[in-house]
């Protein structure tokens, strides 16, 4: 999509032409996040609508227990020290961000008054400084009284590296400054169109300064209130054991009229997907189960009885293989799938493509996946209108042997392709995950009919997702020629994934395999695209170049999208929640109710 | 017999020294990284992760780990999470009360089955009874826990709907009202799992008894017209269980970490669970701490059940 179609776009929306959700669904379809197509809209002063919800009680309590199942439980209640969106969960229910996105990229404020724009001045011009304004009248649990002086050390907090929070990189680039007790401004240090990242969503929940005040740096680990959340959250902690069981009660001072609707929360951790999917659906002993990662014809059957139904909720997380261009048998200094080795096979773009016409993402999507992945040829779902022309949900072996044929590889008596004596036999790694092998199985057969001989390896995804240094086996060390997973983008801003095909960010022993270019794949274009957008101010012309970067390896083969993966929640019948798939589940839980 | 206890005990010093020699070292070359989940997050620079890695003490050698665990250990410090940031000790303690209430009651219901079947089907060997206790014996042990749970909580939970399948440790009643739901969601663990091990205990309950009743004491007891009954209970049984108190006694460090498959299926906030959690990601402090605590109880059990053994065989003497 180019910078003139993406401002037609806009107008278009400007005029009513085109709904704004329309719009939103295009960007992402393209391969970006509902929350940066929203920021979009917003800079050019198209005002975000509020997303159609209607809350039904009439009084605050009086809904009984929320009781749900997280089935990896959290382990810890400090969103700045979370391992992953289950802690982040878990602290949700207690702490909350000035701001969250919901369902259509919206921001609905939660601390703050209102959503800083250029109409209210708080936008500056330049786009370096958001003047942010906090709501009044809201108290912390304990009953102190929520000022921008717990904003700005929220900001001290995470940004000391010495604390080793993990919400570190959003915070050590900007200065949040005091302006007055309920207002704060953050600066950045250039131009930043799309703003949205300190105090916002997961990694934007504020701490209570007169709490967490001793433990900055090097005590952080001491703190108290590290096990004890006091946040502004809709529910007060009660109880908290780690893996098993967070319990909250409702907060009567909630800043919130009617609301929660709930008079306590359990959220209950451990077991597997499956047992929590008929917890909800069959027995109805829970109300909501999170990410139910079950097949769809079992999830269909469960929802049979009758008590519960699951829910799809689009997010921007993507299943794709990636093809290893570098060696990853032969040892160079040390260390296999050298960035300057390269794939016997891999190398070949004819092999690449070949592959790409062998994963029958039809058939995944229809008899493992079902309604709980789309199956995709991009970086997401691509509406027909915009699908690049050499993209396409192609499953063709008859293609794929044509074009191994052509380019030498024929095939010798096991079947097998060869070229010069090597033959197409591949490894092909992912984590353990049943569905993922089912996949893996899937491709296999397809590549079987080409003369490509796949070996399915499966990791466990403790150790495949990994930083551990010494292990073989992590993703990022990469020693195999294919492997597999799923891509998350819930950032407002693409840069931080888009460096993830830099050249100058690719994995190997020197930076301890820390580099986020994994694949190792590099090209000067691509380079030279990521400068230009990082200079660029202009957020349409920058959003026309993370299109074009995304559609590059792409276009390559070097990465094959197969399975667009959207939320799927377990909800029993009589419970309404808001659910957004660019934030947390629990980010709206204070409009959560149930009807008789 | 004191000198013999002492004996033992400054014998079990250096082994559990050993144990925990071999189990740290093994943690330390496992492969996996407590903190994988920070590594596929764009927003952790790598400096935090790699900060994080030095505060914990990650990245030193192996032997400077082991001491640093031991000092600590000694001092009573059992460590703190990686994962959770929270001291060991305190997340075994949480664990405790379910883990006892669970599994230690699944125990005793496999005694409370096991023996007076196991001793009726000697006494009436081959009888129909027989046959079908040990029919059932032999299913019992054969079919693991995961399938016999997971049968149970589809008779029980799915289609009669009379019983919960998720555990929960914190019941908010009070009174009859809390016994009552923790009956009803305990039922299925304690059966899965008492069944399981009542049924292998049957057969050993069967054969001791079995070995006994044909000697010639018993039937001296019979021909001095004593009671049936007071034959088998006074008599033969008393003699028989001595192998039988040293296999259950040798089994109770089980109940610490034992059942792990019913605990992820129940989810039961078990130390079996806690220490598998642990594994998983690494948590080496939680996952010495409960392996060493389980060492200490084995070799502890085993000295129990040898002392037992003394007291209730007289024959046999300890120098």
């Amino acid at each position: 999509m180019q910078e003139r179609e993406i401002h037609a776009l806009i107008e278009q929306v400007r005029s009513g032409e085109l709904p704004r959700r329309a719009f939103i669904q295009r960007l992402v379809g393209v391969g970006l996040s509902a929350p940066m197509a929203s920021m979009l809209l917003m800079h050019h002063g198209i005002a975000q609508t509020q997303q159609a919800f209607s809350y039904k009680p009439t009084k605050r309590g009086g809904g009984g227990a929320l009781r749900v199942l997280w089935w990896q439980g959290a382990t810890l209640l400090q969103p700045h020290f979370a391992n992953g969106t289950k802690d982040q969960e878990g602290s949700r229910i207690f702490y909350e961000p000035l701001a969250c996105w919901d369902t259509e990229g919206n921001l609905v404020p939660i601390l703050a008054a209102e959503i800083p724009s250029r109409e209210n001045g708080g936008l500056s011009a330049d786009g370096r400084s958001v003047t942010w304004k906090l709501k009044r009248g809201v108290n912390w649990h304990d009953g102190q009284a929520f000022t921008a002086d717990d904003c700005v050390f929220t900001w001290e907090y995470a940004k000391d590296p010495a604390t080793a929070a993990v919400t570190n990189g959003v915070y050590k680039d900007v200065k949040v400054d005091k302006i007055d007790s309920h207002t704060i401004k953050v600066t950045f240090n250039k131009p930043t169109p799309f703003w949205a990242t300190a105090f916002v969503a997961a990694e934007g929940m504020v701490i209570p300064k007169h709490l967490f005040g001793p433990y900055i740096g090097g005590k952080s680990r001491d703190a108290p209130n590290n096990l004890k959340p006091v946040g502004t959250g809709p529910y007060k902690f009660v109880d908290f054991k780690p893996g098993d069981m967070v319990r909250g009660e409702i907060n009567t001072n909630y800043h919130m009229p009617n609301r929660p609707h709930f008079d306590s929360i359990e959220m209950k951790g451990g077991g597997d997907a499956t047992s929590a999917a008929r917890a909800v659906l069959q027995t109805g002993e829970y109300d909501y189960a999170w990410n139910l990662q079950v097949e769809d014809e079992v999830l269909r059957r469960m929802e049979d009885s009758g008590k519960g139904q699951v829910f799809i909720v689009p997010s921007g997380d993507i299943e794709f293989i990636q093809l290893n261009p570098t060696d990853p048998v032969t040892e160079i200094d040390g260390e296999r799938s050298h960035p300057k080795s390269k794939h016997f096979a891999f190398s070949d773009p004819a092999v690449r493509e070949a592959m790409s016409l062998l994963a029958d993402r039809k058939s995944i999507q229809e008899f493992i996946y079902g309604r709980t992945g789309i199956a995709t040829s991009n970086f997401l779902n691509n509406p027909p209108r915009y699908r690049s022309p050499n993209t396409k949900l192609d499953f063709n072996i008859d293609r794929a042997n044509q074009l191994l044929e052509a380019a030498g590889w024929k095939k010798a008596a096991d079947g097998i392709r060869e070229k010069a004596g090597k033959k197409l036999r591949f490894v092909y790694q992912t984590s353990v995950n049943s569905l993922r092998q089912k996949e893996q199985a899937v491709v296999k057969q397809g590549c079987q009919k080409a003369g490509i001989d796949l070996e399915l390896k499966s990791v466990t995804a403790s150790v495949f997702f990994s930083s551990d240094v010494a292990n073989p086996d992590t993703y990022g060390k990469f020693y195999a020629d294919m492997q597999m997973y799923t891509t998350t983008m819930t950032q407002p801003d693409p840069e931080r994934f888009m460096d993830q095909y830099t050249s100058w960010e690719v994995a190997s022993k020197a930076n301890k395999w820390q580099g986020r270019n994994i694949t190792r794949w590099t090209s000067e274009e691509y380079d030279k695209l990521f400068h230009q957008a990082e200079a660029e101010l202009d957020p349409v012309k920058r959003t026309a170049m993370f299109i074009a970067m995304n559609d590059l390896p792409v276009k390559a083969n070097i990465v094959l999208p197969l399975i667009s993966r959207p939320r799927v929640r377990g909800v029993s019948l009589k419970l309404t929640t808001q659910l957004t798939g660019w934030d947390l589940d629990l980010s709206m839980l204070f409009n959560w109710f149930r009807s008789a | 017999m004191g000198s013999y206890i002492l004996r033992r005990l400054m014998i079990a010093l250096p082994s559990l020294l050993g144990i925990s020699v071999v189990l740290f070292t093994v943690l330390a070359l496992a492969p996996g990284d407590p903190f994988e989940e920070l590594a596929t997050n764009p927003n952790v620079p790598a400096e935090v992760r790699l900060l994080l890695r030095a505060k914990f003490g990650l990245d030193d050698p192996i032997w400077e780990r082991y001491v640093r665990w031991l000092m600590a250990m000694l001092h009573g410090d059992w460590g703190f999470s990686f994962i959770s940031r929270v001291d060991v000790d305190q997340l075994i303690l949480q664990r405790i009360p379910a883990t006892l209430a669970v599994i230690g009651a699944s125990q005793i219901l496999a005694l409370a089955v096991a023996l007076p079947v196991g001793v009726l089907s000697a006494v009436r060997p081959y009888s129909w009874f027989d046959r079908i206790a040990s029919t059932m014996a032999f299913i019992g042990f054969s079919l693991p826990t995961f399938f016999t749970g997971i049968l149970l909580i589809l008779v029980f939970s799915i289609k009669l709907d009379w019983l919960p399948f998720v555990f929960r440790a914190d019941i908010s009643a009070t009174g009859w009202a809390w016994w009552w739901e923790q009956t009803k969601q305990s039922i299925m663990p304690i059966t899965v799992l008492g069944l399981f091990q009542g049924a292998s205990w049957t057969r050993y309950v069967r054969s001791a008894v079995l070995d006994v009743v044909r000697l010639d004491y018993v039937n001296t007891a019979r021909s001095k017209g004593l009671a049936e009954r007071a034959v088998i209970l006074k008599h033969v049984v008393r003699n028989a269980l001595i192998p039988v108190v040293t296999l259950v006694a040798l089994q109770m460090p089980a109940v610490f970490g034992g059942a792990i498959v019913t605990e992820q299926i129940f989810r039961i906030p078990g130390i079996g669970s806690l220490l598998i959690d642990a594994i998983l990601r690494n948590d080496t402090p939680v996952i010495m701490a409960v392996t060493f605590v389980f060492s200490c109880l084995v070799i502890l059990f085993n000295l129990i059940a040898d002392l037992l053994y003394g007291w209730l065989d007289p024959r046999i003497s300890y120098r």
